[in-house]
């Protein structure tokens, strides 16, 4: 057997963690920018703590999608046919999202601005919950052939454990979001985002417990909890402290630990497997049967070692340039800032130069 | 039905893609030479050009974006058999792609929007020519995909499978070489015809004459070099592609039989897979031969030769693309290319009489210019790719086992509908802001006091 494949696998959740640390957050504050920011400039804002870093973020997904395309092009074949339908809506949302971020400010019109943001929330809540049925899913079966092939409906997908794992992420992202929000806005957004934080935090803590013993039991693996499972409950735990003691940074590192070790506990347990076969665990798609050749792997392996610390050193630049914090005060209207404050902004007015 | 819906399918996001494409690699190489210009000569007028070009540019790109996330789901979607069979050699450009290009695209497309007042204007300079570059290599990595398709190189068959034994060979096929090229030409043909036509609009309903002018010159100065290597690199993507797949090149010419010398049909009436013996209008001698061999007497094989070798290479079949829309396809793409051509030489012209900004009916005929290249690059697409059918790779898979065996009809009439509403609408959103934006006034030149503060970010 060639080192190369857990390596591979290695790299594909790699790849899928580093997604959800990144667009999780992304995907949190595209939930909450209309609760967090109360009127147009609010709005604005929130959306621009994320503007620059959404789309790099996004990449994260396309590139595990090729990485395992290149690598497992059996795993890719099997998954993203038996996911057709999921996908197709995984991909509404993600487009509608994306659109929005760009089309909202380019037309100065309440109605217009108003759809774009009930996209942008609709988009952001529903993509962290069909990725999380489709990555369950994997762990948890799916009726699938000796043919590799999957022979079940729509409605196969969408069972207990995969809901449970789909509605821990969007949790995960809102909690995610709400840190993110808190350490990068000023006065009322920021103490708004904490406030959501304290209240989501209870509910996102309980789910991921639950989430990881049902992955665990899944799994079927000894009774013990293996290191990272622990570690997600406690960097969960860790999280809700963290955020009822209010120490912002702490609470999103927290956070994004908890999501990142969630992740890597469905890639952890489902090792060797791919996909596993509700119908015979005969016909699980594994590592091995599903493999490019190994000149292939060589190849993207040389590429990757090459590439990703060069992404990984420029997107940390990215984050570095835009480390400041937005206020809202930014996105107030000239002429709204030069007269005295009015006590309660009804109506945004246009947003200068947008 | 199946196998045609998951084609529609196919063909529609993919054309639909390839909209959004060429303008954002074509635009982005624009907007940094304008962004260059204001950065060597700090003259105001390049600044405001690269503002306004670069918003255009980012409409785009958003949109190009999220078509293009949906172009790499396909192939596992819906067709699941393909992926599987070639997923060792097809899988690994595009995963290079995402590595190499997209990261580098997005990120820095981020920062050069964002960054205007937080980079040095050197490092914000090189963001926009690393936005150029991520678009424009993400073109070489699914063109070598592509081309693979076309003409599979550096694989053995181990098991029925191939399996990639030499990337090298994949990146130096010949059918990528110069197809690449090809698109990068056509991107650029596209983004100048966009600039010109934008900055010919303002130039007739009183935009700033001196620097919308400007803008219009580059436009043509690029145009003209642009479309007229496009074609010549197309001839000659005609002869490899003659020399790998025949049955292309003769479908273009609706070539039934043998010929040598052979001539080119300028027009035909009728013509098709059922109809081999149409009207042609105006045949031109040798000029086929010349196109698909580089030779005055070349000999090119009809298709009903082609199609008996086929058979008993390959098992008893039918091996002819539809052949009504190759010859269009053919057709469309070469007779608008020359328009495009002529109408770019009529500026170059104008700019030598001095007379680009008045001259009426030329801004008027490059406003509406810039709708040929789109024209142009759908039915090279169409040549190309229905060209390859009845293969999904030539000579390995047969398009029509290459489908997921369980995704249903209903399942893909689910998925065509909403791709199209979908592509629908947000293409009919995009095309509204573009022309909205295209029609706005210049960004305000600086006032002496702020010509040495940052220039203000572009925020959401």
């Amino acid at each position: 057997m060639s080192s190369l494949i857990p390596f591979w696998y290695i790299i594909i959740a790699i790849l899928w963690t580093g997604f959800f640390i990144l667009e999780g957050f992304d995907f949190g504050v595209g939930m909450l920018h209309s609760v967090v920011g109360r009127d147009e400039a609010g709005r604005r804002a929130a959306i621009n703590t994320i503007g620059p870093l959404w789309d790099g973020n996004e990449v994260w997904l396309i590139t595990a999608g090729a990485a395992m395309f290149a690598a497992f092009p059996g795993w890719y074949a099997t998954m993203f046919s038996a996911y057709n339908l999921a996908l197709v809506l995984l991909l509404a949302a993600l487009i509608v999202r994306g659109v929005a971020f760009e089309y909202r400010g380019k037309r100065d019109a309440a109605r217009w601005r108003r759809t774009w943001d009930v996209l942008l929330t609709v988009g952001s809540v529903l993509a962290p919950l069909l990725i999380g049925v489709a990555l369950a899913g994997l762990l948890g079966g799916l009726p699938i052939n000796s043919a590799q092939n999957f022979t079940g409906s729509f409605w196969d997908l969408l069972k207990p454990y995969p809901l449970w794992t789909g509605i821990t992420l969007v949790l995960l992202c809102l909690l995610n979001g709400a840190t993110f929000l808190s350490l990068k806005t000023t006065d009322d957004m920021r103490e708004r985002s904490w406030q959501l934080a304290r209240r989501v935090a209870p509910f996102t803590g309980a789910f991921v417990v639950g989430f990881i013993i049902w992955t665990h039991v899944t799994a079927g693996r000894a009774f013990w909890l293996n290191l990272i499972e622990l570690l997600a409950i406690l960097a969960v735990i860790a999280a809700v402290w963290l955020v009822y003691d209010r120490r912002d940074g702490f609470a999103f590192a927290a956070t994004a630990v908890t999501t990142a070790s969630c992740i890597i506990s469905i890639f952890a347990d489902l090792y060797p497997n791919v996909m596993v076969s509700s119908t015979n665990p005969a016909y699980n798609l594994t590592v091995h049967n599903t493999a490019s050749g190994n000149y292939s792997l060589k190849v993207m392996t040389v590429v990757v070692i090459i590439l990703l610390p060069v992404v990984l050193a420029y997107q940390t630049w990215t984050y570095y340039v835009f480390r400041r914090r937005v206020s809202r005060s930014e996105f107030q209207p000239p002429a709204a800032a030069a007269e005295p404050e009015p006590t309660h902004p009804t109506s945004p007015t246009a947003a200068p130069g947008s | 039905m199946r196998l045609d819906l998951a084609r529609i399918e196919f063909a529609f996001v993919s054309i639909n893609h390839f909209f959004f494409v060429p303008v954002t690699i074509g635009l982005a190489f624009l907007t940094a030479l304008l962004q260059t210009a204001w950065y060597r000569t700090k003259r105001d007028d390049y600044l405001r050009l690269t503002r306004f070009f670069g918003t255009l540019l980012v409409i785009n790109v958003a949109i190009g974006v999220v078509t293009g996330l949906v172009q790499e789901f396909q192939f596992g979607m819906n067709w699941g058999a393909y992926s599987r069979l070639v997923g060792n050699v097809f899988g690994a450009p595009l995963a290079m792609e995402g590595l190499a290009a997209f990261f580098l695209e997005s990120t820095f497309l981020g920062l050069w929007l964002f960054g205007w007042d937080k980079l040095s204007r050197r490092i914000h300079l090189l963001t926009i020519w690393a936005v150029s570059l991520g678009s424009a290599l993400s073109a070489a990595f699914i063109m070598a995909a592509n081309s693979w398709m076309q003409h599979p190189v550096g694989y053995q068959m181990v098991n029925g499978k191939p399996q990639l034994n030499d990337i090298f060979a994949v990146f130096t096929n010949p059918v990528f070489v110069w197809g690449y090229t090809k698109v990068l030409f056509a991107a650029l043909v596209t983004g100048a015809s966009v600039m010109l036509a934008v900055s010919a609009w303002q130039l007739r309903h009183g935009g700033e004459r001196e620097v919308f002018t400007r803008s219009a010159r580059l436009g043509l100065l690029i145009l003209v070099p642009a479309i007229l290597f496009a074609m010549l690199v197309g001839d000659e993507l005609g002869v490899v592609e003659a020399r790998y797949q025949p049955m292309k090149i003769a479908a273009a010419e609706a070539q039934w039989t043998t010929c040598q010398p052979c001539s080119f049909s300028l027009f035909q009436i009728g013509g098709g897979n059922n109809d081999q013996t149409p009207t042609e209008i105006i045949a031109i001698p040798h000029l086929l031969s010349l196109l698909a061999t580089n030779s005055w007497n070349g000999k090119v094989e009809g298709l009903t030769p082609l199609n008996q070798q086929y058979n008993q290479q390959f098992g008893s079949g039918y091996y002819v693309p539809n052949v009504f829309i190759q010859y269009w396809g053919m057709r469309v793409m070469a007779y608008l290319a020359v328009v495009v051509f002529l109408i770019a030489v009529w500026g170059l012209w104008l700019i030598r009489r001095k007379k680009l900004a008045t001259s009426r009916v030329f801004l008027w005929v490059a406003v509406w210019g810039a709708v040929l290249p789109f024209l142009i690059n759908t039915a090279g697409w169409f040549l190309t790719e229905s060209g390859r059918q009845p293969w999904i790779v030539q000579g390995i898979m047969l398009t029509k086992n290459g489908i997921s065996p369980t995704v249903s009809t209903t399942w893909l009439w689910i998925s065509l509908v909403i791709f199209v509403l979908l592509y629908g609408t947000l293409g009919t959103v995009d095309l509204l802001l573009m022309l909205r934006y295209s029609r706005k006034e210049l960004p305000p030149p600086l006032t002496e006091a702020d010509a040495d503060a940052p220039v203000p970010a572009v925020l959401y």
